[in-house]
């Protein structure tokens, strides 16, 4: 049974969000990369460059295929998480504590749609 | 003994294959003739070996790989199917192998002739008008189809059209090839039945579609029956179609793409039309085309007329050269063997065969193993591992290995995408009987032992010169280059 933690946020492309302020850290959730394998290469996006939401931001790429990473808030990158470039295996083993990137959110009122974690909880139910 | 040397091991200081006779020409120093830059200023570390040096080292390696000449290999989607010796016979004929690409026409009639008619045929079994033989491989010709869309809108100065629909089951190069090529790549869901939803279809036929990309029968080996409904509503709408080649191998002499609706298809020679491939190549991926594409298509063109062959570049809005030459001649030339040998009633029975004997291993298998979509296939079919791996612990991965260790090549894994633990079968039409029990055997075997000692099938393969790859390691740290200094011994 794959983890979902409380305090985060979540899409039904498996995604989590954690909110600080007006930016963004995205990382892929437990279900995810349990669906993946073993990842071998996390792409990451360039800081500055603007996203919309639901545009393919990045992607990660696992013994068995490779995924896209669909942006799910709109806004600028600031940061990305480097470590992955070297040691993408920390997505497997610990995926909360590994955000890919962070976005600078141009337009909160889209957080609305983000599922909370009970919401997303019932939604691995009926996968 | 497995064998494991490097030619660089065998190297030996001052050992030779051959003495060059005396100069009977004057000297050169190589400074007169080039410049500084371009010549090295010490010896480059090539191996020191004799003529039995190598014969046995390329040997002996030859011995360690599988291929369709020495077992069943049915990997998905891939049509391995056996490759006849006289497609061989015919390459290796003086007159196309001794050919030099910028020869004059007239010294090179035959060869021209060769791909006239080559393009003749392929346009008859696929109810297209005309087409190219210059694309190198499959996702080639794909770029090629796109590249030709592109310029069809172009022409039209329809610059609105940028999206390309795409099935979820669909080859990872078809959005590869849209997204290259400056479309933006929409997937279109799957139904119950694992083919294209007209409802999911619907809700992109506006004034921004671009086409679509298809393989018919599809990646699961599933004929796509509302291929009309889809093409006159892709059409209405103002969009074009292409079909992907991958899986004509199950519908030759049967139904045309053209007949279907398709404006671009591109067919892999390497695959259906029994021309070697696994190696990495080299391949062939025509592209052919119906009449509203014909003035796209590439250049050099092949014409016939007052009993001349020629190549001709008088097609003002063609989307120009995609190759440096003609594509890869020797390949046409085998695939054109095999048609001729063939003929149309021996292409319609390969792809009977290829179809009856994929339904026959389906059938086989599928009390062992979960088939996720239970209908009759065309030439192959989809099992999953999902349960398997839920209830005892091992994986697509382990049975594939496993298989190697039966003497089969293992199918293609996780693909396509919307199946999970997803192994994809294509026998073939040139296994007999006998090949296809032994591989329902292997696999109930395999089903078996996943019962009795799961922990067995993690390990495998055991049989082979190198066992179980740690593809992991593999793809996180590669190392791709031999040194003299990291050798151990």
């Amino acid at each position: 049974m794959s983890e979902v933690r409380k305090g985060l946020w979540y899409t039904t492309d498996h995604e989590w969000i954690r909110l600080e302020g007006t930016k963004a850290y995205v990382g892929i959730t437990d279900y995810a990369q349990a669906q993946l394998g073993e990842v071998v290469y996390v792409e990451l996006p360039e800081i500055d460059d603007e996203f919309e939401k639901d545009d393919e931001i990045s992607s990660i790429e696992s013994v068995k295929a490779a995924s896209a990473i669909i942006n799910p808030l709109t806004g600028t990158v600031k940061e990305v998480n480097e470590d992955l470039e070297d040691t993408p295996e920390h997505i497997n083993s610990d995926p909360f504590e590994y955000f890919i990137y962070a976005i600078e959110l141009s337009d909160e009122s889209e957080c609305d749609d983000l599922l909370d974690a009970d919401a997303y909880s019932a939604y691995l139910e009926t996968l | 003994m497995t064998y494991t040397s490097l030619i660089y091991e065998k190297s030996c200081p001052g050992r030779q294959g051959y003495r060059f006779p005396a100069l009977d020409v004057p000297a050169i120093k190589l400074s007169e003739v080039l410049p500084q830059s371009l010549i090295r200023s010490s010896v480059p570390n090539l191996p020191e070996v004799s003529e039995v040096d190598v014969v046995r080292h390329y040997t002996n390696l030859s011995q360690k790989c599988f291929s369709v000449d020495t077992g069943s290999y049915p990997l998905g989607s891939c049509t391995m199917k056996y490759n006849p010796k006289v497609n061989e016979d015919a390459a290796a004929l003086k007159g196309f192998s001794q050919l030099h690409p910028l020869q004059p026409q007239q010294s090179i009639q035959g060869i021209l002739r060769l791909q006239y008619e080559l393009l003749e045929r392929l346009s008859a079994l696929t109810g297209m008008k005309w087409g190219t033989l210059q694309p190198f491989a499959g996702a080639h010709g794909e770029y090629t189809g796109m590249k030709l869309f592109k310029a069809y809108f172009d022409k039209l100065g329809d610059t609105r059209r940028k999206r390309i629909l795409i099935p979820t089951s669909s080859h990872g190069t078809n959005p590869a090839s849209a997204h290259m090529s400056g479309f933006e790549v929409i997937e279109v869901a799957a139904n119950e039945r694992g083919l294209v939803s007209l409802k999911d279809l619907e809700q992109y036929l506006d004034d921004e579609l671009a086409g679509i990309m298809l393989t018919n029968p599809n990646t699961l080996g599933l004929f796509e029956d509302d291929i009309l409904t889809i093409a006159g509503s892709v059409h209405r709408a103002g969009g074009l179609l292409y079909y992907d080649g991958a899986n004509f191998n199950a519908i030759m002499g049967k139904t045309r793409p053209g007949d279907m609706g398709f404006d671009v298809i591109h067919l892999n020679l390497h695959k259906t039309f029994a021309t070697p491939h696994g190696g990495g190549g080299p391949g062939a991926g025509p592209v052919l085309v119906s009449q509203r594409m014909l003035p796209f298509l590439p250049t050099p063109d092949i014409t016939f007329s007052d009993g001349v062959y020629q190549l001709t570049t008088d097609r003002p809005d063609s989307i120009g050269r995609i190759s440096g030459f003609y594509g890869n001649i020797g390949v046409l030339i085998r695939a054109y063997t095999y048609i001729l040998v063939m003929g149309a009633d021996g292409l319609q029975e390969a792809s009977e065969h290829a179809v009856l004997f994929a339904n026959y291993v389906k059938e086989g298998l599928k009390k062992a193993y979960l088939l996720p979509y239970d209908q009759i296939c065309k030439h192959e079919f989809v099992i999953s591992a999902q349960e398997i791996k839920e209830t005892y612990g091992v994986s697509a991965m382990d049975i594939a290995k496993g298989l190697i260790d039966e003497g089969i090549h293992p199918p293609t894994m996780y693909f396509p995408l919307i199946v999970p633990e997803a192994l994809m079968i294509e026998p073939t039409e040139t296994e007999s009987k006998a090949d296809l029990d032994r591989f329902i055997d292997a696999m109930l075997l395999l089903k078996q032992k996943v019962i009795d000692d799961p922990d067995a099938l993690h390990a495998a393969p055991v049989t082979t010169p190198i066992g179980r790859v740690d593809e992991v390691q593999a793809a996180r740290k590669p190392v791709v280059r031999w040194r003299p200094d990291t050798v151990s011994s």
